[in-house]
């Protein structure tokens, strides 16, 4: 037992077994998040209220392009996991089924719907 | 299975105490208000998107998309979004803490929820100066 991680003694326990890859995948996220979005924030905040072709040339930089992306994409798993816990919390029967499809579904179109603003812009 | 007998014969069984007859505690104020910034933050979010599809299609959709973006309401939302993005953002370092093993004690814990609650204003203030 004393050569066993916490972790494994935690993986595939809980009523649904996947609470342990759940809760990592946001530590994980979250930490990706962490170090991503101070500089994001100032990026994207200097952006604001400037022209079409000066928000263009923002975001068609590659550094801006590639970091947005990356917010783009991991901020929007970590809201559909997020969400889909409170959902679970609070939602029974078809209107948790409903809500789970919901959120994962809108946080998909906003990550697909970013990426090819981003991809209009910077290619 | 106690539902064998049929629907009228169902157990009621104890629920466990929820929100609404919970005592307010920093700890939990601190905890909800992670959920609450983490999903208003979508409302930013959609904003963001739009203004930058905006900018992506054409000269005409840009200008209704930046007017909205620099008007009182963008503004307001882009502020809310700011602060709401800084609270979660150290409540989740707390968890990140938490899950180390570290300031789990309940004082260090109701420390560490004001902490993000003071941090989270001085941090939008010291961002709105910088932008």
């Amino acid at each position: 037992m004393s050569y066993l991680t916490d972790r494994k003694r935690a993986e595939g326990a809980g009523a649904s077994h996947t609470g342990t890859a759940h809760h990592w995948f946001m530590t994980m996220s979250s930490v990706a998040l962490a170090v991503m979005l101070p500089v994001w924030l100032y990026l994207f905040g200097a952006a604001i209220g400037g022209t079409r072709d000066q928000v263009e040339a923002a975001f068609a930089n590659p550094f801006t392009a590639i970091l947005t992306a990356l917010v783009l994409v991991v901020s929007m798993r970590h809201f559909a996991k997020g969400s889909a816990v409170m959902v679970e919390d609070y939602a029974h029967g078809t209107a948790r089924k409903a809500g789970l499809i919901f959120v994962s579904a809108l946080a998909a179109v906003i990550a697909t719907t970013g990426l090819y603003a981003l991809i209009r812009i910077a290619l | 299975m106690a539902e064998a007998t049929g629907s009228s014969k169902r157990v009621e069984r104890p629920l466990s105490p929820h929100l609404q007859i919970y005592r307010i505690q920093m700890t939990s104020v601190s905890s909800i208000l992670t959920r609450i910034t983490g999903h208003a933050l979508m409302v930013g979010v959609i904003l963001a998107v739009w203004w930058l599809l905006a900018a992506a299609l054409s000269e005409q959709y840009f200008a209704i998309a930046n007017a909205v973006m620099t008007s009182w309401f963008g503004k307001l939302v882009m502020t809310g979004s700011l602060w709401a993005v800084w609270y979660h953002y150290l409540a989740g370092l707390r968890h990140l803490l938490f899950d180390a093993r570290i300031g789990l004690e309940i004082q260090t814990a109701e420390r560490l929820g004001w902490a993000c609650i003071i941090g989270s204003v001085v941090l939008t203030v010291l961002t709105l100066l910088i932008v």
